[in-house]
């Protein structure tokens, strides 16, 4: 085996300088009666080539993977400075493990204090960790933390939430005696409706709302943030495009004390759901209550400059059962790729992207809206996703879009919401040019007929 | 080796106590504040809290360890030291001055007895060390 | 020649790279984007002012490519990095991490998929994942199987509901609930308790014998309570040492009418030789960036599969990935799941890799590595059991941990010989892990070690040894090596910086 450094002579002597005389030796420790007996069924070893050709003929399988896309719903098509691959792809980051030792770990903690940096700027918050791993958990886990925070029971969560990342929260609290319980969407707006908070009392630990929502509204964060702080609760907000972050009103500006975000935008291939990277911030009186890995500023004897794991009782190395979270391994690696590209992009190229992914969305929702037969159920302004009321199942009509014209036209709500036949939902980003966007009216409205 | 002072009295949990009438002043020894080496952060109960003896009143943190502090008898707490929040360093460098926790109204004064003196808590950690 | 007259030698640059933050200038730009290539609508007609950022996102870097790279190519020389050598971190298997598989993992049919694809339009994806699933199957001897937790730790929260689900349904609700004790290791990862408390159990510990082995004693006494849910068991356990016991272990559990949950932390000193499922254990989750070497990336991402018993399997998450004659589709119709545990199918770019690595080996590849793995370990034992103190006398699997009870009669520390290894070019071992041994040191070298390398250890390790004897302080004011020294942690933790701010807002705060 090409990996193992040492020859069959080699290990031969090894083996008999630890005083054996065969490999099984090794392995004495095991009773017999329960070591494996014959081969795994597991095929032959392949060379380089033949896997190659494997995985390529695999990967030929997945023709969405080629195709014009409009698909978004918490994974999103955005363009990736070729410089994110190769820094990340270095011997010095790729192969290091969690930076515990400090001297020889600089690069690593020097990032995620970066990466911490820039998840404040761009949230609006006062502190954020290392990351989760993912939107979805990092939700789950804002959640928990608010339970903590406010030693209360009930969280109301928004049914305008991406329907895994309710899902998600509904493993996770199962066995908290938290309830979750669900605020009604505006039918009209397509925002969350707020009829239902004036109900609201103080045994309600957050309110959880998504924005944009699931459906590419906006919400009104600043007045939810405002209903749930009157009555003691928290505000949790997340976000699942970070390409929003360029252009609206941080969550910490609107009042928000946990914001929770999917980073997958910043630069991270879609790979079929994963990896991509939980963004986590809070305010500073929250901050040992943070789930995960903390990155902080320390100094040497000689007055140097340099980071450290720091607050680290909070996590379960230290703390165990009593920990703010069981999370070990987070997701280092796409944690950097997603600070790469924020510093590429930089300043102007995330104001730049947001702005373009609003200016294209919004001609694409003009121009759908202009065929004979579609609709835009919801009046709330939005960033780059929109729902849209197609004249006929929207499955069907999106599977025939994609066979006979190549595009994938966008995600059918039926997959998350009985009954919703007809309405789907489009996600366009800079990396759709005006010519795929008009493939997808030109498509949209010879199959209406 | 430690320091313990004559006119303290002590518990196995390793905290001090220091009698004012049926005030009790309570921090942590200076056996304890070594073995946890520096102290990063001190977690404190508020004034007025209602503890019994040996219940968990607080944590005291190093860099990478955790250690509860413990009543060692029953009492409401008057006032607790809000230094110890900018300067949680003073539990190293004075435990028992400038690094008491709490001052707490006894109960029972009585509990006092049952604490270790200055001679037997020394004894006790001895013992502990070997 | 005297040093003080070199009067051009200065630190390199690389070595005082500053923070991003502090080579931005305004008006540096280091991307560039099509022109927008629709009609533009006033931004206010698209979103109301008051729902738009007003802070035109201050404080975020303006740099140019060129600074973004030379930036992370300068700073990543101050890490330590398998490529560049031996990392003996005991429990988090270091191993080579191989160009193909991430080659691999970048085909732009898997990179550039979207997970919301059609069923049709993802059977490759699909395929990636079954096939993975039927060989992490056979591998731990478990037929019900998930690969949606992103690492370790989520596996074990998925495990430890699963079995929890397991005993309602089997109990019913009311019974059920009297049993909510997990039992744990006192030498288990810290992980293990905090995932059984996501799943509402109480921990009790259970007591290693002076051996290095689970005290059944302890174990059948508490199991006797009637309270018990299950048993979270690392074999070979945190020390090193396989649970010879385990089939004796299992047995107690189960007769108790516990179930065995197996951290398979360590799984890389059993594949091919033994599987958890012929011993008896009810659920595991697997390490692929321990075992199946998908890279640690300064931590993470990771990914968890978890596998189980037949019994087990109704309430794995949903969705799985089933195959129906030569196609491949989402079970999302189990009643009985315990529910999703993360968007989507789990960190799929990781299951790609961890398949080219099982296929890379093959069955007997997979095997060797194991054997090489064990040598490796039981090499370093021998070499270094005249010099340390080894606290079990029980022969070790794949790592083994040593003690610094000799030294520290010099005061010199486990730490402190840690930080002395990076000046001899070594990464250190895991410290102060588990617990209950005192001064820790516990090292895996896996099967990416040559000979050569392993005897430089030894060599280093022994210099070391004496060193405490004969200049105790070279080794506690190490390292003298590196760009830094040993940061002041407790400063660090007391006024904690956990942000770049502007000068005048650090200021003023």
């Amino acid at each position: 085996m090409r990996y193992i450094p040492n020859s069959p002579a080699e290990r031969e002597e090894m083996l008999r300088a630890v005083g054996l005389e065969r490999a099984e030796q090794l392995f004495d420790s095991i009773p017999a009666d329960i070591r494996l007996d014959k081969p795994l069924q597991v095929p032959s070893a392949l060379s380089e080539m033949e896997l190659l050709e494997k995985f390529n003929r695999m990967a030929e399988r997945n023709p969405a993977a080629t195709r014009a896309s409009f698909l978004g719903a918490g994974a999103y098509s955005h363009y990736a400075p070729t410089i994110i691959d190769h820094l990340i792809s270095r011997s010095e980051f790729f192969t290091a493990y969690t930076p515990y030792q400090p001297e020889i770990s600089q690069g690593t903690l020097q990032a995620i204090f970066e990466f911490q940096t820039l998840v404040c700027q761009l949230t609006g918050m006062e502190v954020a960790n290392a990351s989760m791993y993912d939107g979805s958990t990092a939700l789950a886990e804002a959640v928990l933390m608010a339970e903590r925070i406010t030693r209360r029971k009930r969280v109301i969560v928004s049914s305008a939430v991406h329907p895994e990342y309710l899902a998600v929260a509904d493993t996770y609290v199962q066995h908290y005696g938290i309830e979750l319980e669900r605020l009604e969407i505006d039918e009209r707006t397509g925002r969350t409706s707020t009829d239902a908070l004036s109900a609201l009392d103080d045994k309600a630990a957050a309110i959880v709302i998504q924005s944009p929502n699931f459906f590419g509204c906006i919400e009104e964060v600043a007045a939810i943030a405002e209903r749930a702080h009157a009555v003691g609760a928290l505000l949790v907000v997340a976000v699942t495009e970070s390409a929003s972050f360029g252009i609206l009103r941080s969550p910490g500006s609107c009042g928000a004390d946990i914001a929770v975000a999917e980073g997958q935008s910043f630069g991270v291939p879609l790979s079929f759901g994963g990896p991509y990277v939980g963004l986590f911030a809070t305010r500073d009186k929250y901050a040992r209550q943070l789930p995960g890995r903390l990155v902080g500023e320390a100094f040497d004897k000689q007055g140097r400059r340099g980071f450290v794991l720091t607050l680290a009782t909070r996590e379960q190395h230290i703390r165990r059962e009593k920990a703010t979270s069981n999370i070990c391994t987070n997701e280092g690696l796409i944690a950097l790729a997603a600070t790469i590209y924020m510093e590429t992009m930089g300043r102007r190229g995330i104001e730049e992207t947001a702005r373009q992914c609003a200016q294209k969305a919004a001609y694409a929702a003009r121009r759908i809206s202009e065929i004979e037969g579609y609709s835009l159920p919801y009046s709330a302004p939005r960033f780059n996703e929109f729902v849209v009321r197609a004249p006929s199942n929207a499955g069907e009509l999106l599977s025939r879009l994609a066979s006979e014209k190549n595009i994938t036209g966008g995600l059918a709500l039926s997959r998350y919401y009985e009954g919703r036949d007809t309405d789907f939902l489009v996600c366009v980003t800079e990396t759709n040019s005006r010519a795929e966007i008009d493939s997808l009216v030109e498509g949209l409205r010879s199959l209406a007929g | 080796m430690a320091n313990v002072p004559e006119d303290l009295q002590y518990s196995k949990d390793h905290e001090w106590l220091r009698v004012e009438g049926d005030v009790a002043v309570i921090g942590i020894t200076d056996y304890a504040q070594n073995s946890l080496g520096d102290v990063v952060y001190v977690e404190l109960p508020k004034s007025g809290e209602k503890f019994e003896a040996h219940e968990s009143f607080g944590s005291v943190e190093s860099v990478k360890a955790v250690s509860e502090i413990f009543t060692p008898v029953s009492g409401e707490v008057l006032e607790v030291n809000e230094s110890l929040a900018d300067e949680p360093e003073k539990v190293n460098t004075d435990p028992y001055g400038a690094g008491w926790m709490i001052r707490m109204r006894m109960n029972n004064p009585g509990e006092v007895d049952s604490l270790l003196s200055a001679v037997e808590y020394e004894e006790f950690t001895s013992r502990e060390t070997e | 020649m005297d040093s003080t007259n070199i009067t051009k030698v200065t630190p390199h640059i690389s070595h005082n790279e500053h923070l991003i933050f502090e080579r931005s200038q305004g008006g540096r730009i280091g991307y560039m984007l099509p022109p927008l290539d629709v009609d533009e609508t006033p931004l206010d007609e698209l979103i109301p002012a008051e729902l738009r950022r007003d802070d035109d996102l201050q404080g975020v870097p303006e740099v140019s490519e060129v600074d973004v790279v030379r930036h992370f190519t300068r700073i990543s020389t101050w890490n330590y990095s398998i490529d560049l050598g031996m990392y003996p971190l005991g429990s988090c298997t270091m191993k080579y991490n191989s160009r193909l598989n991430e080659k691999v993992a970048r085909i732009t049919g898997f990179a550039n998929l979207h997970p919301l694809a059609s069923e049709s339009d993802s059977q490759g994806a699909l395929e990636v994942i079954y096939e993975l699933q039927e060989y992490l199957s056979e591998i731990t001897g478990l037929a019900g199987i998930t690969l949606q937790p992103a690492a370790g730790a989520h596996g074990e929260m998925t495990g430890v509901m699963m079995i929890r689900a397991f005993i309602d349904a089997r109990d019913g609700r009311e019974e059920s609930a009297k049993r909510r004790t997990m039992l744990i290791p006192d030498s288990a990862h810290g992980t293990n308790p905090a995932s059984a408390m996501l799943a509402g159990f109480t921990v009790k510990a259970i007591r290693s014998t002076s051996e290095g082995f689970t005290d059944l004693e302890h174990l059948r006494e508490m199991c006797a309570k009637g309270d018990v849910a299950g048993f979270m068991l690392t074999n070979p356990n945190t020390l090193g040492l396989f649970e010879k016991n385990i089939r004796e272990i299992c047995d107690i559990v189960h007769d108790a009418g516990g179930l065995v949950y197996m951290d398979g932390a360590n799984m890389n000193a059993l594949v091919g030789v033994a599987r958890p499922g012929d011993m008896g254990v009810d659920v595991i989750h697997l390490n692929l960036h321990k075992t199946f070497s998908t890279p640690h990336g300064g931590g993470g991402p990771g990914c968890g599969p978890c596998c189980c018993t037949k019994e087990l399997e109704p309430f794995l998450p949903v969705p799985r990935v089933v195959k129906e004659g030569d196609s491949f589709r989402l079970d999302f119709n189990r009643p009985q799941s315990i529910g999703r545990v993360k968007a989507f199918y789990g960190n799929f770019g990781m299951m790609v890799r961890a398949l080219a690595y099982i296929l890379t080996h093959g069955a007997e590849g997979l095997r060797e590595v194991t054997e090489a793995a064990v040598l490796n370990a039981r090499y370093i034992a021998q070499g270094l059991v005249s010099d340390y103190e080894k606290p079990f006398d029980a022969p070790p699997m794949h790592e083994v941990v040593f003690t610094d009870k000799r030294q520290s009669r010099k005061g010199v520390h486990t730490l402190d010989i840690a930080k002395r290894l990076i000046d001899y070019g070594f990464h250190p071992m895991t410290i102060y892990f588990p617990l209950i041994v005192q001064g820790a040191m516990l090292i895996e070298p896996t099967e990416s070690v040559g000979r050569q390398e392993l005897d430089q250890f030894i060599e280093a390790m022994r210099s070391i040894a004496r060193e405490a004897i004969e200049n105790p302080d070279l080794v506690i004011g190490a390292p003298h090596s590196t760009r830094i020294g040993r940061l002041d942690e407790a400063a660090a933790a007391r006024k904690p910086v956990l942000r770049w701010k502007p000068k005048e807002a650090a200021s003023a705060a």
